[in-house]
């Protein structure tokens, strides 16, 4: 198993430096220059401040030498320089990682179990109303955007009944500490991580009911039946233990991509987390920041599917690592 | 002519006298939307809006400017002009101190104009006509221009020339100082924290120059991405004051309806935001003066001001908004007349063409802006093709002058050589930047009326230059005047006195106060 591991960790350094690469060329291919950005938005233009700024972020030298600049950075851990925040990268996505991890790792779990629950709800009481109700139920959070919950959930909890708060990660001035301030995150979390959450827990739960649906029709589960097996026995060892195994990869897939896809949440919730910080420098044409943010989440992506591998043997042991 | 010497002091006691008829009380906090995120608070070296609204308390310039934009002392607490109008003296104002205490001095001037030169683009622009800067004493600065320069008594306010302190930046590497992390200034308010995607914590300055200023003991500037956001959070209490443009247009007639609720227009008299569409004067059907009158009857202006836009703002007479100096409204005048447009478009010879258009990518309503615009032309036969971009692409087809009609807005800069003459005289000509001539338009005459009234004395002198420039440029349209915009500043009615000057909000809150 550690063998399997460390060559996922080889593969996976290499698939990140080959996106760097791609992501480098790709964003460059968008038009719009950083340097007439940041000059306009200094209310100036003039050829002169255009000029010092590109000198200023080496934008002025060629293609290939900006990408053996950032490559050479990446490889020692350094992402570089934000044009517009006058910042490091490294330091802009750390201050806001964790506000991502919460809301995205938040919201995955809610989806996850909720989706695991109702999808199997479903799949046992097939056909009854039980059944139609947390299908049609899935399937209208599935088609409803994201965007769109978010700011009916703001009108109902916030301005209507006033229960939960529209904005942010905390109570800006409370200064709360401890208990008081992990209650207060919590109410603060609770919005975007349902919204967040309900639309990836409407496609776990169709997922887990079409996969039990599907198991249930295979032989050994006759076999089960017809060894006299109890029925929750059934359900639980022989029927959802198979049937989870799609819903775990698309697990896996999700779980990287949450924290890219939190982008319309973080940024309808105001909460401080790094898909704004994607959103912001995609439209300032920010590269090093934009760069950044793909590098960790792309690393993500890749530490979920190493870990969904290792899910994927708990869940059935029949499967061997490939060495 | 004698010494002319402004009595800017008087000026602003004048200017206070109303606010007296209620006492201000002092302590509280202010929550207020600022957006977006400024990306950093170091005023000379960052000059987007979000930047000068937080650091306008912070920071300070030599002078403020009335809503009449008419200077007013900060930190030079006097000023005088020599007969010749090249000689500038500024005495600065005694016993002011950097938020860590040092002494502002004369040096602290000479030190920040020689930084700005580097850092700050509009202030560059703005020195370029002075030949030196000397400080006889601690407490006295003496520019002389190279040639009189008619504005140069408004470049002074702190979003164009902040004071740095010297003594923590000479020497230093301007863009890693740590101190543009945790900026230090003369200011009613200090820097305390900034939680990034959150909020930025301001506090008072106990030991501000105005006694008994400033009156607010905290300001939180919330950073809200989301404009339904913004408004949700005003209504439920969580902000106080919504500075101009922080909320969609069409929020604006709901929100001012909320119970304790204050809106304001004032505060925007120094930039004069005027909205107008670049039309590329180069090629196509475009190069055309009719086509480009028909433009201008072609569109319903009055239709866009009161629908689009709320009946917020004021439809444009010209190059000039009517809020700054040397406007005139005796121009050509172009009403919504689509038969009149019709007409011009035939003599022109334009055969349907297709014209690209740019909407502005500022969100809603700038959308519904271009939508309209699009159905005005087409109602008189013009075959509108919409680009959709967002705004550094759209900067960069306009840049390249790859565009046939492109929505913009540019602020005025209280005075024509400020900010109205980059747009049309032909030495701003310069593919790859935006924000300059970008239409390509070039007219010898209207070249020489902006050069010469920038250093024509007296102002009767420059009224007349102006007002010329105005009726020929009106006349040649060389793009479409929109809308004088309006971006309403929303507050609780609690909060007192927040605009008292020309630049609104962006001048602090060192007049504010709560009526808890």
């Amino acid at each position: 198993m550690l063998s399997f591991i460390s060559q996922r960790v080889v593969k996976g350094v290499i698939v990140l430096l080959a996106i760097v690469v791609l992501n480098f060329f790709l964003i460059r291919l968008a038009p719009g220059d950083p340097a007439v950005v940041m000059a306009g938005e200094a209310g100036a233009s003039d050829q002169v401040f255009v000029k010092q700024l590109r000198e200023k972020f080496g934008l002025d030298k060629p293609l290939p030498e900006q990408l053996f600049i950032y490559v050479k950075g990446v490889v020692t851990l350094d992402l570089g320089f934000s044009f517009r925040q006058q910042a490091p990268v490294a330091k802009l996505i750390g201050e806001r990682l964790p506000a991502t991890l919460l809301l995205t790792l938040t919201a995955f779990a809610i989806s996850l179990m909720l989706g695991v629950l109702f999808g199997t709800f479903a799949a046992r009481f097939a056909g009854t109303f039980l059944d139609t109700a947390i299908t049609v139920f899935a399937l209208i959070f599935y088609a409803m955007p994201i965007f769109w919950v978010a700011l009916m959930g703001i009108l109902l909890f916030s301005v209507t009944m006033d229960w939960l708060p529209s904005f942010g990660y905390e109570t800006v001035g409370a200064n709360l500490t401890g208990f008081a301030h992990a209650v207060d995150v919590a109410k603060h979390l609770i919005m975007p991580a349902m919204t967040l959450g309900l639309f990836f827990m409407a496609t776990y739960t169709r997922m887990t009911r079409a996969s039990m649906l599907e198991v249930k029709r295979l032989d050994f589960v006759k076999t089960a039946r017809a060894k006299g097996l109890r029925d929750a026995v059934i359900q639980r060892r022989h029927v959802l233990r198979n049937a989870l195994l799609p819903v775990v990869t698309l697990a896996g897939v999700h779980s990287g991509t949450l924290i890219g896809g939190a982008v319309i949440t973080e940024t309808v919730f105001a909460w401080p987390g790094i898909g704004r910080l994607m959103y912001d420098a995609l439209l300032q044409r920010d590269y090093n920041l934009l760069l950044g943010v793909f590098v960790i989440c792309s690393a993500m992506v890749l530490i979920f599917n190493l870990i969904t591998d290792l899910v994927y043997r708990l869940v059935d042991p029949r499967i061997e690592f490939a060495s | 002519m004698s010494k002319r010497v402004l009595l800017g002091l008087l000026l602003a006691c004048g200017l206070a006298a109303p606010a007296l008829a209620q006492e201000p009380k002092t302590g509280g906090v202010i929550n207020a939307v600022i957006q977006p995120e400024p990306p950093g608070l170091m005023l000379a070296m960052i000059q987007n809006g979000p930047t000068q609204m937080v650091s306008g308390n912070i920071f300070e310039g030599l002078l403020r400017y009335s809503p009449k934009l008419e200077p007013l002392p900060e930190l030079a607490e006097s000023w005088s002009v020599s007969e010749d109008a090249k000689t500038y003296t500024f005495k600065l104002r005694k016993g002011v101190t950097w938020h860590d205490g040092k002494p502002f001095t004369a040096a602290d001037v000479l030190f920040s104009i020689e930084m700005l030169k580097q850092t700050h683009a509009r202030a560059r622009n703005n020195l370029a006509q002075v030949d030196k800067v000397e400080a006889p004493d601690d407490y006295t600065v003496v520019f002389t221009l190279k040639q009189p320069f008619g504005p140069f008594l408004g470049i002074f306010e702190v979003g164009s020339m902040p004071m740095v302190p010297k003594h923590l930046y000479d020497g230093t590497d301007f863009k890693t100082n740590p101190y543009n992390n945790a900026p230090i200034g003369t200011g009613p308010f200090m820097f305390k924290e900034w939680q990034k995607g959150s909020f930025i914590r301001l506090v008072k300055n106990p030991n501000y120059y105005e006694k008994g200023k400033p009156y607010i003991d905290e300001i939180y500037w919330q950073i809200i991405p989301d404009a339904a956001a913004r408004s949700v959070a005003y209504e439920t209490g969580k902000v106080d004051v919504l500075p101009g443009g922080s909320v969609e247009n069409f929020d604006v007639p709901r929100l001012s309806k909320l119970k304790d609720t204050c809106v304001t227009g004032a505060g925007w008299e120094f930039f004069s935001p005027l909205a107008w569409l670049w039309l590329n004067n180069r090629q196509g059907p475009l190069a055309d003066k009719r086509v480009r009158q028909a433009i201008m009857y072609a569109i319903d202006r009055d239709f866009a001001k009161d629908v689009i836009w709320n009946g917020l703002g004021k439809v444009a007479t010209g190059p000039s908004a009517s809020t700054i100096k040397y406007y005139t409204s005796d121009v050509p005048k172009y009403p919504y007349d689509p038969a009149k447009a019709k007409a011009l478009l035939k003599e022109a010879g334009y055969k349907g063409e297709k014209i690209r258009m740019l909407p502005l990518a500022y969100g809603e309503t700038w959308q519904r802006w271009g939508e309209a615009v699009k159905q005005n032309l087409q109602d008189v036969g013009m075959n509108i093709e919409t680009i959709a971009t967002d705004v550094a692409g759209g900067n960069q087809k306009i840049g390249d002058w790859d565009y046939d009609i492109a929505f913009t807005y540019l602020y005025q800069y209280g005075d024509p050589a400020l900010g109205v003459g980059r747009n049309y005289v032909s030495s701003a000509i310069a593919k790859g930047q935006v924000f300059n001539n970008v239409e390509g338009y070039s007219n010898p005459e209207i070249d020489k009326l902006f050069a010469d009234g920038a250093v024509a004395t007296p102002d009767s002198k420059r009224k007349e230059i102006y007002e010329k420039a105005q009726k020929i440029l009106v006349e040649d349209v060389p793009v479409a005047w929109m809308l004088e915009l309006q971006f309403p500043t929303i507050t609780r009615c609690k909060v007192k006195n927040l605009i008292t000057t020309g630049i609104g909000v962006n001048d602090g809150f060192k007049d504010a106060w709560l009526d808890k």
